[in-house]
């Protein structure tokens, strides 16, 4: 049943066409050229023209190859054995183990029926005090996190995946640079995450088109994982550079670009994977952190900006910190009413008082002269940054609380806080 | 089902299939293209000779050309009847609870379900008596659907007058049984049931005339009612960029707005918005009936993840309920979340058709199709004499959060009430963040136009001086600007500005609102004995104060009088004197 052709008709960018019948649409075949064999998808049928995306790139294919369709979609294997290995977007092994050929599941997947969801309740704790204390993930959380490039964001996810509360890591990295992957790869394995993390991996050597499998590679494997009862964190670096692999393909092919060259169905694109997150009633979750790097820190810009409107906030990194001000996690509220008494109050009043602190920093630099009570504001600033903000800072959630506590009591009196007198009484630290 | 037309897929590309057929098709008809034993609803969106090109409602992944096709001869309807009411639809109205019941945790292509329970027995009364004449959308009877009178019409489709030849007795009836017969003008006979379809994509139009829309429809939310009202059977949109709470106040429209249904269009947004309303809604209580405010809802789902097709389907599905409901002579509330994504699954489309495209690669008829769309809302007169509205609310998401990009201005170009949210007031946590310097609305508000005029007035002086005072500061600024600008602030902060996490709150009538707006212009409108700049902050913050906590304390109550008391105390304290201007105002000189 497995057809093969011998004519390729003609070679456009990653696309080639073939005359051959019974296809299916998006049936994957195999293409052998000079430099080794490569997966290619069905992307149209017209009548006997079949059209492929090849994921090694059309790069030295030869009208002469061989073209042979496989009669299945892009599927991945799926087993316990996942954990602790590193895939290509193909998804071949690149940790030199063995291939997994076993229990094939589709990617891309049908979305959850709304009605199945369960509202999102559970924190998910991460340690990193920005997070948990002031813009709480919750589990089946989609968040964006922010970034310029340059930024440490890697070295914030791979803090994240060793220290958050959850199952399994499904790390997808794309148009990574190889030392980013070797730093992942070293960072985890020291950490001792490795054998609950499976990594799918496109380096920004590796060709464009298996740039775009590694989200729906990643998410199909989560999702598995999570009816399996598991929590499951997805971390996907960089989404700016799936959306330009997006990109690419989409003008080769030429299609007419909408918005900066980004084809039309960027945001279904893209929501389509992000929506992969949930909370599965009874079974497990999928949450989802995905760096996005904004070219020349601009949130308008297409990725970052359809990005916004997809998901359930977002982590603003800027100067090696999580800001608090650019920083929304949108769920926070269904569970920080539930973790400590003092949490929501002693949030508010931190970032209250750290606003009013930017603002006496602002007339600072204008020249006005300082007040006591700027003087106050400045000490609070600075403390704040440097024992809660720093990315550095490993606390947990009451540990994080009470070190708020202490660095208020440090700078000011009690009636300056603008905190409920009750929660006053029972959390100020005696001196 | 063999009369019909059969054809062959030719080709796919995306969601984009083309079908040689013989015989006749029409455009819009309905198609199911058979794969792996599935049947995937298609919609007949192009016809060139002998190939029609049609976009799949589902995924399209394991078609192959020579596949094939069925037409159904219908184009995409919607069935209406008793029973819609507290529904989950998809966009193409499967009730996704059913879905789940069938298929599981997923959407799994190809499964269908019944829109309305076939089983179910409803108590008719019959109206109408054997040898009336009627017409489509003339009452045969009713039934009681929850809190509602469910008219049961002539159905719209039937084009011509007919003699009413039988109906039913009072009792229970199904959906689909006959009760009623009709006989057209060549003596054949029709008979009727108690549901029928009708073709989303064609306005409902079973209506003496269209009614201009000039009463104000209560959203409780004080800034639009007083400021930009929305009349029943008018239009308004709310563009915002992301974070600005265009769904937050979409959702406080749905629980408070003073009309009889909502009919909730979450359309190509997240997934847990509408877990949230369905957590919540059978919790609330409408307090038009007392019932679940649930019963008064209908959701149509079509999230950013569901398939594209059906996204732009989904739109059409809601306003035709939206127009079943109106018949009744009810007011019906349609909030659309968000049409930026409808006219998105447009430009897909289009691109895939390789149409040429318009500005930013949408098509060229956006702007019709968002005109047509926003026309059917509207009051109208129906053929009994009551009269029905249907309201249609569009939130937009301009890329960027910038506004002149086409959907915006396309949507602007057609609605009576422009509520534009913006970043600033949204990153400042000021909730709504309706930004009064851009909003307009061409509705009567429900407090007079004089005073409205009066405050926005106030507004704008106070945004001037403001941004003067940002090069000038609090020390080049006179002391009367100052005053000015801290009037303008406080009724920002005590008006405008609404806690949503506040039942009392947030639930501002019209009443209320007439009340406080105008105790506002007397303090406002009233120049005071204030000697410099410190003591008139200070004065104006204590004022701030006390209006915060009485919009905090129950309408009339103790409290609420006791708060009062407090504010003319400190009216009095400032050595309060109402200008010429407002006093004129609150006599209704100018109203």
């Amino acid at each position: 049943m497995n057809q093969v052709y011998n004519r390729i008709e003609s070679i456009t960018g990653n696309v080639i066409t073939v005359r051959a019948s019974g296809v299916k649409y998006h049936e994957l075949a195999q293409i052998r050229t000079r430099f080794g064999k490569s997966l290619a998808e069905v992307i149209k049928l017209d009548g006997d023209m079949v059209s492929l995306q090849v994921f090694a790139g059309g790069q030295g294919v030869s009208t002469g190859d061989e073209v042979r369709f496989l009669g299945r979609e892009m599927q991945v294997a799926f087993s316990d054995d996942l954990l602790g290995r590193i895939f290509n977007g193909s998804g071949e092994p690149i940790d030199k183990g063995p291939e997994l050929t076993e229990n094939r599941k589709p990617i891309g997947g049908p979305s959850v029926n709304p009605t199945r969801r369960i509202l999102a309740n559970r924190m998910l704790r991460t340690n990193i005090p920005m997070i948990d204390m002031f813009n709480t993930l919750v589990v089946s959380q989609k968040l964006p996190i922010f970034s310029i490039s340059g930024e440490p964001y890697n070295q914030l996810l791979a803090r994240i995946a060793m220290q958050a509360e959850a199952d399994v890591i499904v790390l997808g990295g794309m148009g990574l640079k190889y030392d980013d992957f070797l730093y992942f790869k070293d960072a985890l394995s020291k950490g001792g995450a490795l054998s609950r993390t499976v990594m799918f991996i496109h380096t920004a050597a590796d060709p464009t088109v298996e740039c775009m499998m590694i989200p729906d590679m990643a998410l199909a494997v989560a999702e598995q994982f999570a009816l399996q009862d598991k929590d499951v964190l997805v971390l996907l670096t960089d989404m700016t550079n799936f959306a330009d692999a997006m990109k690419e393909i989409a003008i080769t092919q030429e299609q007419v670009p909408s918005n900066r060259g980004y084809p039309g169905d960027l945001y279904s694109q893209l929501a389509s994977r992000y929506e992969k997150a949930v909370d599965f009633a009874n079974s497990g979750s999928v949450t989802i952190l995905a760096v996005t790097t904004m070219p020349g820190d601009d949130v308008t810009h297409p990725v970052p900006d359809n990005t916004g409107y997809i998901t359930e906030g977002q982590y603003y990194l800027k100067g090696g910190r999580i800001e608090p001000f650019g920083s929304l996690s949108r769920l926070k509220q269904n569970v920080n009413g539930k973790t400590r008494k003092d949490h929501r109050a002693l949030m508010d009043a931190m970032i209250r008082l750290y606003a009013s602190y930017k603002e006496t920093l602002e007339k600072k630099n204008m020249g006005f002269a300082m007040s006591r009570w700027d003087g106050k504001l400045l000490k609070y600033g600075e403390m704040f940054e440097d024992r809660l903000m720093d990315l550095s800072v490993n606390l947990s959630l009451e540990a994080a609380l009470d070190l708020g506590w202490e660095i208020l009591a440090e700078c000011f009196e009690k009636d300056e806080t603008g905190i409920k007198s009750d929660l006053i009484e029972e959390f100020w630290p005696l001196k | 089902m063999t009369k019909h037309n059969a054809g062959k897929v030719v080709s796919v590309n995306g969601n984009l299939v083309s079908v040689e057929f013989d015989g006749n098709v029409s455009l819009n008809e309905i198609c199911f293209v058979k794969v792996d034993g599935a049947e995937l609803k298609s919609e007949v969106i192009r016809i060139h000779g002998k190939v029609a090109q049609v976009q799949v409602y589902e995924m399209t992944d394991g078609i192959k050309c020579g596949d094939e096709v069925e037409f159904t001869g219908e184009m995409l309807s919607v069935l209406l009847g008793p029973g819609l009411l507290g529904q989950i639809y998809d966009g193409l109205q499967n009730p996704l609870p059913e879905l789940a019941k069938q298929a599981g945790w997923f959407l799994e292509r190809g499964v269908y379900a019944q829109p309305l329970d076939l089983e179910k027995k409803w108590e008719f009364t019959p109206l109408a008596k054997p040898g009336d004449t009627l017409r489509a959308g003339e009452v045969l009877g009713f039934v009681p659907e929850g809190a509602f009178t469910h008219k049961i019409f002539v159905p719209f489709s039937l084009l011509e007058g007919y003699t009413l030849k039988s109906i039913a007795e009072k009792g229970m009836y199904g959906i689909t049984e006959t009760i009623a017969v009709l006989t057209d003008s060549r003596g054949k006979d029709i008979p009727v049931s108690m549901s029928f379809r009708w073709p989303v994509k064609r306005a409902v139009r079973c209506y003496k005339e269209r009614l201009a829309p000039t009463e104000t429809m209560e959203t409780k939310v004080r800034l639009i009612d007083s400021f930009f009202p929305v009349a029943k059977g008018g239009t308004y949109c709310t563009p915002g960029p992301f974070g600005a709470g265009k769904t937050v106040l979409q959702h406080t429209m749905s629980k408070y707005a003073d009309v009889d249904i909502v009919i909730i269009a979450a359309c190509g947004e997240r997934a847990g918005e509408v877990v949230e309303t369905l957590t919540e809604f059978p919790e609330l209580t409408d307090p038009k009936t007392g019932r679940s405010l649930m019963e008064r809802t209908i959701i149509i789902c079509n999230t950013s993840s569901m398939p594209v097709a059906s996204r732009e389907a989904s739109i059409y599905t809601s306003v035709t309920l939206a127009e079943y409901y109106r018949q009744m002579g009810l007011n019906v509330l349609l909030l659309a979340d968000s049409t930026s994504r409808w006219a998105q699954a447009l430009r897909e489309m289009s691109g895939r058709l390789e149409e040429i495209p318009g500005e930013e690669a949408f098509p060229a008829y956006l702007e019709s199709y968002i005109a047509a769309f926003y026309e059917r809302a509207g009051r109208v007169l129906l053929p009994d004499g009551s009269t029905g509205s249907v309201t249609i609310g569009g939130s937009v998401s301009p890329a960027g959060g910038n506004f002149e990009e086409p959907v915006t201005q396309a949507t602007l170009k057609v609605v009576g009430a422009f509520l534009g949210l913006s970043r600033e007031r949204s990153d400042a946590r000021k909730y709504p963040a309706i930004d009064p310097l851009i909003s307009w609305s061409k509705y009567p508000g429900i407090i007079g136009a004089g005073e409205t005029g009066y405050l926005k007035q106030l507004v704008l002086q106070g945004s001037e001086i403001s941004s003067m005072m940002k090069v000038v500061g609090e020390e080049g600024t006179s002391l009367s600007d100052y005053i000015v600008y801290l009037k303008a602030d406080m009724l920002d902060a005590v008006y405008m500005q609404q806690n949503s996490f506040d039942l009392v709150d947030a639930n501002c009538g019209a009443e209320r609102q007439r009340y406080v707006s105008a105790k506002l212009v007397r303090v406002l409108g009233s120049d005071y004995a204030l000697e410099d700049q410190d003591g008139a902050r200070g004065f104006f913050q204590r004022m701030r104060q006390r209006f915060i906590d009485w919009n905090y304390a129950e309408f009339g109550s103790e409290d609420f009088k006791k708060l009062e008391l407090e504010i003319d105390r400190l009216y009095e304290e400032g050595k309060g004197a109402i200008s010429a201007r407002a006093e004129s105002l609150l006599k209704g000189g100018e109203n």
